[in-house]
């Protein structure tokens, strides 16, 4: 690789790849995202890569196709996903099986293979490719833009889709005020929970008067349910480091660190690799393109501990110290890691730097609301079709994202809410879906943005067990710090759990009234501010259900264990005896080819005989 | 040998006590465990107190302070899981093997674990074994898999 000493070189280097790649091969992208890869993508790709080859090898001819293991394609339900180029035919659902059939027909002989398209289940008509399909059509794809379709092992792959081009107009046309200034103009607001305006944030760190300054950042993506940042640090890790470089210039920083869960290893072992490119290519070290910037970048990896994302905690996990959350007297813009002037983002806000200093501030700022700005990527999933990752811009109706992107709720149940934020965020129930995606629309709704985790909710789910299931994680991850905060999410378990298990008591809504307003006003940290969020939105939105598990004793979802009972139905119960087989407590009796008739007062409602039935003769009622 | 190890792995992060956790990951990346004698050695090392290296190494779940088991079977508990039944499928594991969340079978086959969400909701529940998926369990398949796993010729017997 070779080093680029001036900003006109990076133009240099991209027209050579350009020139390089002007060959009529296919491109054959396997998706190696975090859904198709737990469907054994990888072994596809091995299985594509190597028919390729030994075709080739065996007929003496150059090889057919050239084929890339790709990031998340965001379309994570109908994994794994395989596109072919030119045409960019989207196959979904690949199996090994499929691998010659796909060699032969598409690669070779430039045929498509109906069975693998995507079929709009509404219309049942087929899509050859991203753009015909609906779960793409209303998205605006700006930090995702190139995921899944670039190597994201591959610098040059990075290069030749305009890459480095914001740090190179950056260092050679801006001064780091005018960075700081159109990122101003953007409009861009930190994407990782709070929302604080990036630019404010970048000033005060630039003003801060100290010897060294840093900037972090923040891939610790512990809400469950959201993996957005994921996507975007395995599907195009230069974009990350690019957008921390700018940072870095901006602020007057000499060191960028990456904080990222370890979990995530392959977005480690991708970020790791970028960083010694972009090392070996010059856009890391002293002495920048020629600029007289020197920046370097280390990675960190988290323990695996939710609240070490807040903010403070990453920087005590940074200084080698537990990753609790630390008081703070002092903004971590002045006062941050290691008592240095510090610049914290998360992932996508960084992914959105070199976008905007490639195109002036301005051209972010058209897309959205008048609040917030751009586009946010957003994890979808629960009990909706399209399972996956998407970005959309800000302003879209949540009806909009449920229904078209995500296809609607699977089975054709009805929607009943969708939770934002992760469990620190709020339900939002069906009747307000005309909501937009907006930082302060969320917030007045009682919900968060959060890191962008959708989880949706169908007519069958119980919302005071969503809460108590967010309560649960919660009060886990609570790193008991504060007394208000340990306690106080305990004690909404508790109470939670005692209405969900059918020992609810009058008065018990308004005790957790009371407890979450408690917590969310005297705890340190944002988990325990927002600890309220998913108990006072379900109580302020679904306080029926509340009310039917502590007065009536029954769940109305039919969820709660033991909060309904199972029934044996007779037109579509055949004897077959596998629920009574199966009965841990033989609360079941019949005889062969004879209604089967369950003892409600053995049955413990664990649920084995509805698991079994094959001919759905069993009930909740 | 362990403290050449102990030496490389600081010396990988030019002894910057700041890359403590750094430092513990890549120990229990090659013991398999953060062995109390290597604590000690880090402590000596970087010369910084014992007990801040306990408070880091306890405060984090992935830390192991004992060996582990012969395979690692995780269980998903993100809010998704969660719903569609894997609290189940744990306590079907616990029940059958005699063990809780976080512990090891007497035989050292596996240990269970819990994990707060691996992020592939599309597949819940989810449960994977030594890294391997597997999507859409239930408690008695999930028992079945874990009943194929290889055993070991030390433990066999």
């Amino acid at each position: 690789m070779t080093k680029m000493q001036r900003p006109q070189d990076v133009d240099l280097w991209r027209k050579t790849i350009e020139e390089k790649k002007k060959s009529n091969i296919k491109t054959v992208r396997v998706c190696a995202g975090a859904g198709c890869s737990a469907k054994d993508s990888t072994d596809l790709y091995g299985l594509i890569s190597n028919t390729v080859k030994e075709d080739a090898a065996s007929t003496g001819s150059d090889e057919s196709a050239e084929v890339i293991s790709v990031g998340c394609h965001g379309l994570c339900a109908m994994g794994p996903i395989v596109v072919i180029q030119p045409d960019d035919v989207l196959y979904h659902g690949v199996q090994e099986s499929d691998v010659e059939e796909i060699y032969r027909e598409t690669i070779v002989g430039s045929r498509i293979i109906d069975r693998l398209l995507y079929e709009d289940p509404k219309t049942n008509e087929k899509a050859q490719n991203e753009e015909s399909i609906p779960f793409y059509q209303s998205q605006k794809r700006i930090v995702l833009s190139e995921i899944g379709k670039i190597d994201p092992k591959e610098i040059e792959a990075y290069i030749l889709t305009g890459g480095y081009r914001g740090l190179t107009k950056a260092l050679g046309e801006m001064s780091p005020v005018d960075v700081v200034d159109e990122v101003e103009k953007s409009g861009l607001r930190g994407r990782g929970g709070a929302g604080f305006s990036t630019a404010r944030k970048w000033r005060s760190c630039r003003l801060a008067n100290a010897d060294d300054k840093y900037v972090i950042c923040n891939g610790d993506e512990g809400d469950p349910d959201a993996h957005s940042d994921r996507a975007i640090m395995e599907g195009n890790p230069h974009l990350v480091i690019e957008g921390l470089i700018i940072g870095g210039y901006a602020v007057g920083a000499g060191r960028g660190y990456i904080y990222v869960r370890n979990e995530y290893t392959v977005a480690v072992e991708y970020l790791n690799n970028a960083i010694k490119q972009a090392n070996e290519s010059g856009f890391l070290g002293e002495d920048i393109l020629g600029s007289g910037f020197s920046f370097d970048i280390k990675i960190s990896r988290g323990g695996g501990a939710f609240v070490s994302g807040e903010s403070t905690a990453v920087i005590a996990s940074l200084e080698g110290y537990a990753g609790e959350p630390r008081a703070r007297f002092t903004r971590t813009v002045e006062n941050g890691l290691r008592g240095m002037p510090t610049v914290l983002n998360n992932v996508e806000t960084w992914a959105n730097i070199p976008h905007i200093v490639n195109n002036g501030g301005d051209w972010l700022s058209k897309v959205g609301t008048d609040g917030s700005k751009g586009t946010k990527a957003l994890s979808l999933e629960g009990d909706i079709r399209n399972a996956g990752v998407v970005e959309v811009p800000m302003g879209t109706p949540l009806r909009q994202i449920v229904d078209e992107i995500g296809g609607g709720i699977k089975n054709d149940r009805e929607c009943k809410a969708v939770r934002t934020g992760g469990p620190s965020g709020g339900c939002i129930p069906a009747t307000k879906f005309d909501i937009p995606v907006d930082f302060d629309e969320f917030t007045r709704l009682g919900s968060t943005m959060g890191s962008g985790g959708m989880l949706v909710f169908d007519e069958d789910s119980c919302m005071v067990n969503a809460a108590r299931a967010s309560l649960e994680f919660l009060r886990d991850e609570s790193c008991g710090k504060c007394t208000s905060c340990r306690e106080g999410t305990a004690q909404m378990h508790h109470i939670l759990s005692r209405i969900t298990t059918g020992d609810g008591t009058e008065g018990d809504v308004e005790a957790l009234l009371e407890l979450a307003s408690l917590t969310a006003d005297t705890s340190l940290c944002a988990l325990g501010q927002t600890a309220a969020n998913p108990v006072l939105s379900t109580i302020e939105h679904f306080r029926d259900e509340y009310q039917t598990h502590i007065a009536e004793k029954r769940c109305p979802a039919k969820e709660c264990k033991g909060m309904f009972l199972f029934k044996i139905i007779a037109p579509a119960c055949t004897g077959c005896t596998v629920c009574a087989r199966n009965c841990p407590v033989d609360a079941i009796a019949g005889e062969r080819k004879q209604l089967h008739v369950i003892d409600q007062d053995i049955c413990t409602s664990c649920g084995a005989c509805y698991e079994k039935c094959r001919f759905d003769a069993i009930l909740k009622v | 040998m362990e403290n050449e190890l102990l030496e490389k792995i600081i010396r990988r992060y030019e002894g910057d006590d700041g890359m403590l956790v750094s430092m513990l990951q890549d120990l229990q990346g090659e013991c398999g465990y953060l062995p109390a004698d290597a604590l000690r050695g880090m402590a000596q090392q970087l010369e910084i107190p014992l007990s801040r290296i306990y408070g880091v190494a306890m405060f984090y779940q992935s830390f192991r302070l004992a060996p582990k088991a012969q395979h690692e079977v995780t269980v998903c508990m993100g809010t998704l899981c969660h719903l569609k039944g894997a609290p189940d499928i744990s306590e079907a594991i616990c029940k059958e093997y005699h063990i809780q969340p976080g512990e090891t079978t007497a035989d050292r086959l596996f240990t269970l674990q819990a994990a707060n969400c691996v992020g592939a909701c599309a597949l819940a529940p989810v449960m994977i074994i030594d890294g391997q998926y597997y999507d859409g369990v239930s408690p008695s398949s999930a028992i079945a898999i874990i009943r194929d796993l290889p055993v070991a010729e030390e433990n066999a017997s």
